[in-house]
């Protein structure tokens, strides 16, 4: 199967009071050399066919990134499935 | 390296030429600039004159005209805070204090809807805070465009969201409001928040930055890019290559930080640490230090590189026009800065000293050693231009008052005609909205939405309570702006009496067009001297409000939208009146005269999409007596008539508890049901001959009597309460669910 991965982070100097808050929780757990922390998302587009970036573009643009506030990249993945069928 | 301009460039540099003009100042208001500040303005005293002179904080256009609020307000010996403080302050008993207002957010939340709303709500409730209150409750008055526009999807859901996700996060109940749709507010949604709180009377705070070299501390969420829209976008577009990481962003609330800050002041206060204390809005850093120094009278020196920031990278006039959340300034005395800045870490909230404050009016800012503002923080605050804009009526206002809805076709089958209006955008069921709201969280909630009006016990004791209700109706403002904002007080001050509270105190949140139309400018003159005329009459003061202009797409301006809350008390919440019918075999009775009013009626809207005519008369005199007779009679229910009539007041007390009723209707039967005339409570009694006794001239006429699974019009037709519920509880899930 042909995976094409989409992933969503709110645009740099957008607030993240998520990844704030785990940069916050850190230190108690001895962790000091972090000085940042952005949490994002990941989202797995399966394709039947051919994958396609442009569409999965379109999607991302449309439905899975609120793009006032977040940007997002997309790329393809080899995915295991991928590898096997492949053999 | 970007260079930093400082006074001393200022001074070196005076003819550099300075993007004034796409701030948003105009030519003659750079040159008062220059004349205060006797040199050009540095970069960053530009960015805080540009947003301190804006619409939005120097109130240039309103200013004339919001006078009459103090000039006309009836004397209180309630009020302990007024116009021009963070938010109204009244005594509503020997020892405790209720603070309360409603703002707007409405540009923020068209962008980002969900962020836009959420920011609204906190930004309101660190007004509560910073007047010494713990806010105990909120509500949200929603307006959005036509029902069925594919934009309306996202806004609806998205403000709706994001009211529910600060509100409930911070664990405030909300406790009612408003949503209309009309497509008006199709590029110019209305997001207007409310929020209230209860202090002890000797917490009050105030925002002087009084006491020379008293500590500046800033405490809160870090400082970041935040705030779109208004000047701030331009702000730093302007002034540098605009590349994509200095741009301003959407300002994106954490309402866990602000649960933090509301804990750590309230802890502050009662310790006696804070001498002065501003919260930060709209206009950041920028406001709150000219805001707090202008109020003392004194001069204030902050150090713009202690500010703890998001991106190292920002400049100082960044830094002091960022719109972050959930920060407060604080004026501490230099011995209790200690104890203050354990407080802030005992609850996990930054707190930094970034200056103090010093004699003479003089603000002065520096970063890093440089000199960026120096100026006096009066002429920021209080000196900004005022403006007797021109007004006019608008040009088609004769026409469309001529055009009466009261000429139009009436139908032949009310049946119908009822289920089709009880199932209109506007009259429909708003639970979809109000369930994705914590309504009772703190378990003080007495009554909230669906119910008239949003109570609120104060003590468990005594069973002191507060009743706040709220209400706008732009298509009667529109079509009579001074009548149509006192229809919008008489039904916020009948929806506070119908619980059996005293109304005492009014917050406004008018939301306008362009104010450099004359036309809007004179529906907005009409429609402050109809609200200052109508609390005049009611005795009961404007204690704060927001305006809102340039509520428009293109030359299109919104219907004018006075958004009124009125804040009553209520004496003993175990006795308040319901809504609801209660049970069978009671008396239906309706207070009050109908008349033949149809016209700016939600009939004529839905039916004939008709606007036009003059708004259902109003008389103040008669609203008190009313209030005084709901407040005196012993009733089971009682339900104000307002938006729908009589049809839809029958149709909300019948489904409420699942009481149904046959009513018996004399005269015009259309009429009767949906007529909107102001004026009119159905209630329920179980002694109609008592209540005859205590309405003295307020008009009583018995409709019929509770009971059954039907609503029964004799004579016209029935509705089975399932029927009916099915279609006045559909419709916004269907739409949106």
């Amino acid at each position: 199967m042909a995976r094409v991965v989409v992933d969503v982070m709110l645009k740099p100097e957008i607030l993240d009071p998520q990844g704030q808050a785990v940069a916050n929780a850190l230190p108690r757990l001895g962790v000091t050399e972090v000085s940042s922390v952005r949490i994002g998302k990941r989202i797995e587009l399966e394709f039947t066919g051919e994958p396609d970036l442009d569409k999965a573009r379109e999607i991302a643009d449309k439905l899975l990134a609120n793009t006032v506030i977040e940007s997002f990249e997309v790329r393809l993945e080899e995915s295991a499935d991928t590898a096997r069928t492949a053999q | 390296m970007t260079t930093i301009d400082t006074v001393e460039l200022a001074e070196k540099n005076p003819d550099e030429e300075q993007p004034y003009a796409e701030l948003g100042l105009q030519a003659d208001e750079y040159e008062r600039i220059k004349e205060i500040l006797g040199r050009r303005p540095t970069q960053s005293e530009l960015a805080m004159y540009s947003i301190m002179w804006s619409e939005h904080c120097s109130y240039k256009s309103s200013k004339v005209h919001l006078r009459q609020f103090g000039e006309k307000a009836p004397k209180s010996d309630r009020m302990l805070a007024g116009i021009g403080e963070n938010a109204g302050v009244v005594r509503v008993s020997d020892t405790l204090a209720v603070t309360f207002k409603v703002e707007s957010h409405n540009h923020p939340s068209f962008v980002e809807p969900y962020q836009g709303a959420a920011t609204g709500v906190g930004g309101i409730v660190r007004d509560i805070l910073a007047m010494g209150a713990r806010p105990i409750a909120v509500m949200d008055q929603l307006r959005f465009g036509a029902v069925d526009h594919p934009d309306t999807t996202r806004v609806v859901n998205g403000v709706v969201q994001g009211v529910g996700g600060y509100g409930n996060c911070l664990g405030l109940p909300n406790i009612g409001g408003e949503t209309v749709f009309d497509p008006c507010y199709q590029g110019n949604p209305l997001v207007n928040a409310l929020s209230v709180g209860v202090l002890p009377v000797d917490r009050l705070q105030n925002k002087a930055a009084a006491g020379v070299g008293n500590v500046v501390i800033l405490m809160g969420a870090k400082t970041g890019r935040d705030g779109i829209g208004g000047v701030s976008v331009l702000a730093s577009a302007t002034f540098e290559e605009g590349s994509e990481d200095s741009r301003p962003a959407v300002q994106v609330g954490d309402p866990f930080t602000e649960k933090l800050l509301i804990e750590s002041c309230l802890e502050l206060y009662d310790a006696g640490l804070v001498v002065g204390i501003q919260d930060l809005g709209g206009a950041g850093l920028t406001c709150a230090l000219s805001e707090t120094s202008s109020a003392a009278g004194l001069g204030m020196r902050a150090y713009l590189e202690r500010v703890p920031l998001r991106e190292p990278s920002m400049l100082p006039h960044e830094i002091l026009a960022s719109e972050s959340q959930e920060r407060m300034l604080l004026i501490v005395s230099p011995e209790n800065v200690e104890a203050v800045l354990a407080v802030c870490e005992k609850w996990g909230v930054l707190g930094t000293a970034i200056g103090e404050v010093t004699e003479g009016e003089r603000l002065v800012i520096s970063w890093n050693e440089h000199v960026v503002v120096d100026c006096p923080p009066g002429s920021l605050a209080d000196d900004g231009p005022v403006y007797a804009r021109p007004l006019r009526e608008p040009a088609d206002l004769i026409l469309l008052q001529a055009d009466r809805a009261e000429t139009l076709p009436r139908p032949s089958d009310l049946r119908a005609t009822l289920l089709t209006l009880v199932a209109s955008p506007n009259l429909c069921d708003k639970g979809w909205i109000t369930e994705q709201y914590d309504r009772y969280v703190l378990g003080n909630t007495v009554l909230a939405q669906p119910e008239d009006a949003g109570l609120v016990r104060l003590d468990e004791e005594s069973n002191l309570g507060i009743a706040i209700a709220t209400d706008g109706n732009g298509r009667y403002t529109r079509l009579n702006p001074y009548e149509g904002a006192r229809a919008s007080l008489a039904e916020a001050y009948r929806n506070v009496a119908v619980t059996g509270a005293e109304p005492i105190a009014v917050s406004d949140c008018l939301n306008f067009g362009s104010p450099e139309d004359p036309a809007v400018m004179w529906q907005f003159a009409e429609a402050v001297r109809g609200l200052a005329d109508g609390c005049q009459e009611l005795g009961i003061p404007v204690t704060g409000g927001n305006v809102s202009f340039y509520n428009q797409t293109g030359t299109v301006a919104i219907n004018p939208t006075p958004v009124v809350a009125v804040l009553g008390i209520h004496e003993d919440v175990t006795t308040r009146t319901p809504m609801g019918f209660a049970e069978a075999g009671h008396t239906i009775a309706l207070l009050g005269e109908t008349r033949e009013e149809l016209s700016g009626s939600e009939w004529a809207w839905v039916e004939h999409g008709h606007l036009g005519g003059q708004p259902p008369k109003i008389d103040l005199g008669h609203e008190k007596k009313l209030a005084d007779v709901l407040r005196a009679a012993d009733l089971v229910s009682a339900h104000d008539l307002s938006d729908g009539g009589l049809a839809q007041a029958l149709t909300e007390s019948v489904l409420r508890r699942g009481i149904g009723a046959t009513v018996t209707l004399t005269g015009d039967a259309f009429v009767a049901l949906f007529s909107e005339s102001a004026g009119r409570v159905l209630v329920t009694v179980k002694d109609v001959d008592a209540l005859r006794a205590a309405a003295g001239d307020i008009p009583v006429t018995v409709l019929g009597t509770t009971g059954g699974d039907k609503l029964t019009v004799e004579g016209q037709f029935e509705i089975p309460l399932t029927e009916l519920a099915e279609a006045h509880q559909g419709t916004l899930g269907k739409l949106y669910g």
